[in-house]
């Protein structure tokens, strides 16, 4: 029994380690001070994804990123660690886009993959914490979805078991498939990169990588059809226009307020009495206590 | 999120050394292989590209792995469990990982699933690998078993063994036993022909075998009934039979690297095959698996060093008492300044070293294809011997001074260090078997003083003499340069001593050997690190400027040390130490 599987995948700044550069004056993400980086749930997602490969002969890993050409390095990194391939959907018309216009543009993505029995997605993406664009993919696509994944136990007889992570505990589901499973983080980590797997597809590219230039080694480009990465744009897919990107997205940012903590993390003190009184009074002052 | 191949810019410094051009081009072979897999590379370029991205693979699975699951390795350790060795649960998963991301036969040809890399990636590799784990060093070290295989066993054999190393089939060598650890030549188990089962039959006792549950055991057993020595010992390989035909009778409680199960071995009618000729067991594989070996253990040290200096300028700049950091003491940053020395000029010496061994490995390969043209066989002969005389000198340096960094390393750490809250006391315990182990430094000397008496050490230090050094380094040159003439001096004395001491020559120069040798890796070590520092300072790479001046200011004093020890040393005095 092969699956179909698509993992979604999205290429975040990583927030993890922010600095003092990470905002600009304006109130905006810095990206330059920011590596690019899988987000993290993603992650845990395609690890899902690839177990469920190894488990059941035939199945297939693409995964789908949206986002500008160097987002393929997103479709690179789930290559090395055993996707087959993916596609990268990109173009003007869908920049500046909110969940809801994302998970539009997605779901007309993925049925562009044909027949797919399982969609698996992070949980959520660091840059904006929402955990809305899984969920909404599935309401667009008609299907069940299964959130706060921490293992896919088992695919048979149409369905799919899932442990969901719970704040107390776990839970054991089944639904059918096809069906969009969105991973937490507490799933198992993801695979490290194959050596080589990493050496044949680290020249695999999507065309605007290229940008009209050959290839490196153009006869091992012609001759390995898997390092020509799908890149699709809105004429590839079945999609309203106005419903993608900006003009798709009813959210709209009222302000940015740059929040920098100015108090230092610790603070040394004396066991003196003077010290213990100053500590006191700055405690019921902030409200702490008292 | 660790990686110890991106956070160490003296890793890639020493990949992009001017050499690897022409050991990949040589390794390559005309890039035969880059239409037949997908993963070979396209050129030199591409090659370079390709082991810098697969070091940062290991890199990763060191720090984010092995670094993590090591202090539960060395708190649960390895179990006997219905005779077989079950291993820590955390070295199962270094394995895992390390098997998931194909990196196991790294240095085998593609047609064996290999990644067909120099020596030096993979020796690189090993040492990443041991500062995560030192212990789980040795599992990943085994692969060398894979080389001996490639390098001496029939091709039937090959063909049958080598592909499952990178499917993460583990090795053991099984040499030791009882009565026979140093003086292998007193080996006892029993290997007799079967016509019925047409293989040999291995009957025998093992002992101190390192990971001697693997998959894959190639074994040292005495074939010629009624000899008693070298002459008779014929190596074999063999699956492990995973029956009661092979019994994991105890493992060694040991001091350190607890991950590395230390097995004793019984051996009732296991079948094996013969690995090249009779009767070359010892006397020609298990010496070539052995110069390996040494360069691995060389690569392991070094890695336990990196770990040990990070440990210690860590706590020294934390740690604060009498109102600072302790790093700022004369007494601790000269310790830390001397671990870091040390540390650097091991890795220089390790990675010459690795160049040479690919060198000469690689015209082995290539001589087995074709006959090699004349001035090939002057160069592969030539780096042949440079590999066989620096090899000793890795090994001896390197585990020596992992022992002196880590036991500094603690001393560091104070009354903290001695606690097994604290990395550091690891690091001691596991240091401890790398002078010991793939031959003791005593053994080193033995191998290596032969280079002293033929002049090798002498004819590479005046090579190294030649090349030009940044004018920041003008006082660690002239320093190299007075080292290098009191080690000529001191040579020239003891060979006159010896001469003039008569019967007692002989055991005179065993007696002062370790001095000289000493001398020679002292000297070799202080311009090897000032080459790096020039190339580095040219390429804008990591700063080894201090490190070769805070060596060479140690080591010409050692230099000095040994130098007045000898001068003043009448062969006679000997005997005062042979009275015990």
């Amino acid at each position: 029994m092969g699956l179909n599987i698509v993992v979604l995948a999205k290429q975040v700044p990583d927030t993890r380690n922010v600095g003092k550069d990470a905002m600009k004056e304006d109130g905006t993400v810095n990206r330059a001070a920011l590596p690019a980086i899988f987000n993290p749930e993603d992650k845990n997602a395609l690890e899902q994804a690839l177990r469920l490969k190894d488990r059941y002969e035939g199945s297939t890993v693409r995964v789908l990123t949206m986002g500008p050409a160097r987002a393929a390095e997103i479709i690179r990194e789930s290559m090395y660690r055993g996707a087959d391939g993916g596609a990268l959907l990109s173009g003007r018309e869908f920049a500046g886009a909110d969940t809801l216009a994302t998970s539009y543009a997605l779901s007309c993505a993925i049925k562009k993959f044909g027949k797919v029995d399982i969609i698996v997605c992070g949980r959520q993406a660091i840059d904006g914490d929402t955990a809305q664009v899984g969920p909404q993919v599935a309401e667009k696509l008609g299907l069940p979805q299964v959130t706060y994944a921490e293992e896919i136990v088992a695919v048979e007889a149409g369905q799919v078991t899932v442990k969901r992570r719970l704040e107390k505990g776990t839970e054991l589901v089944k639904a059918p498939y096809p069906i969009v499973i969105t991973v937490n983080g507490s799933a198992a980590e993801c695979r490290s990169r194959n050596a080589k797997r990493v050496m044949r597809f680290k020249r695999a590219v999507v065309p605007s990588e290229l940008n009209g230039a050959e290839p490196k080694y153009p006869e091992v480009f012609g001759r390995d059809k898997a390092l020509c990465i799908d890149e699709w744009g809105v004429a590839d897919i079945d999609t309203k226009i106005e419903l993608l990107g900006l003009s798709g997205s009813p959210t709209k940012v009222k302000g940015i307020e740059s929040v920098s903590f100015q108090a230092k993390e610790s603070k040394r003190m004396t066991d003196s009495d003077e010290d213990i009184d100053s500590l006191m009074k700055e405690l019921i002052t902030k409200n702490i206590i008292g | 999120m660790a990686n110890f191949y991106t956070d160490n810019e003296a890793l890639k410094f020493q990949l992009t050394n001017p050499e690897m051009d022409r050991i990949i081009e040589l390794k390559e072979d005309g890039f035969a292989d880059k239409d037949k897999y997908d993963y070979a590379p396209q050129d030199v370029e591409d090659a370079r590209d390709d082991y810098d991205k697969v070091m940062d693979i290991v890199g990763e699975i060191a720090g984010d792995v092995l670094a993590v699951n090591a202090d539960g390795v060395d708190s649960e350790g390895p179990h006997v469990e219905n005779n077989r060795v079950r291993y820590a649960s955390g070295i199962q998963q270094d394995h895992d990982a390390l098997t998931q991301a194909g990196v196991y036969g790294i240095s085998l040809p593609r047609k064996y699933n290999g990644l067909n890399f120099p020596m030096v990636p993979y020796v690189m590799a090993g040492e990443m690998i041991s500062r995560g784990d030192a212990g789980f060093g040795n599992i990943w070290g085994l692969q060398d078993c894979a080389e001996t295989i490639y390098e001496f066993a029939s091709e039937e054999l090959q063909d049958k063994y080598l592909p499952m190393i990178n499917k993460g089939a583990t090795c053991s060598m099984d040499l030791t036993e009882p009565d026979a650890g140093s003086d292998l030549q007193s080996v006892m188990l029993k290997a007799t022909w079967s016509e019925k089962d047409n293989c040999w039959l291995l009957n025998g006792v093992k002992r101190f075998i390192t990971n001697g549950d693997a998959e894959i055991k190639l074994v040292l057993a005495r074939s010629e009934e009624g000899t008693k020595d070298a002459r008779g010992l014929s190596y074999f390989v063999c699956d492990n039979p995973k029956d009661a035909s092979m019994k994991v009778r105890r493992i060694e409680n040991k001091l350190g690297i607890h991950g590395s199960p230390t097995c004793e071995l019984v051996f009732t009618n296991v079948k094996a095959h013969l690995v090249g000729d009779r009767k070359m067991g010892l006397i020609k594989y298990v010496m070539s698996l052995m110069n390996g070996a040494r360069l691995g253990v060389g690569g392991q040290s070094v890695g336990v060093s990196e770990a040990a200096y990070r440990e210690a300028v860590a706590y020294a700049k934390d740690r604060r008492q009498f109102n600072q950091a302790i790093i700022e003491m004369p007494a601790v940053y000269e310790m830390v300044s001397m671990i870091k020395a040390r540390l650097d000029a091991t890795r220089a010496l390790l990675y010459e070293t690795t160049r040479y061994v690919d060198y000469s490995k690689i015209y082995g390969e290539i001589s087995r294809r074709r006959t090699l043209t004349k001035e090939e066989r002057v160069e592969s002969k030539q780096k042949q011997k440079l590999a066989d005389a620096l090899t000793p000198l890795t090994k001896m340096f390197a585990s020596e001074y992992a022992n002196q960094n880590a036991f500094d390393c603690i001393q560091i750490h104070g009354g903290s260090g001695f606690m097994r809250d604290y990395t550091c006391e690891r690091l001691y315990r596991d240091a401890r078997i790398l002078t010991i182990y793939e031959g003791t430094s005593q053994l080193q000397v033995v191998a290596a003083i032969r280079f002293v008496t033929t002049g090798t050490y002498l004819e590479q230090i005046k090579k190294y003499q030649e090349k030009e050094l940044d004018a920041s380094l003008a006082g660690v040159k002239a320093k190299l340069v007075e080292m290098t003439s009191i080690y000529e001096k001191t040579v020239a004395t003891v060979e006159a001593k010896k001469a003039a001491a008569g019967d007692m020559g002989q055991t005179y120069l065993d007696f002062v050997a370790r001095r000289l040798v000493e001398q020679a890796g002292l000297t070799i070590m202080g311009y090897l690190l000032a080459i790096d520092a020039t190339r580095a300072i040219k390429e804008n790479g990591p700063d080894f400027v201090k490190s070769a001046k805070v060596f060479v200011n140690f080591a010409s004093a050692e230099v000095a040390k040994h130098a007045a020890f000898v001068e003043s040393l009448n062969p006679e005095e000997v005997k005062t130490y042979a009275q015990n």
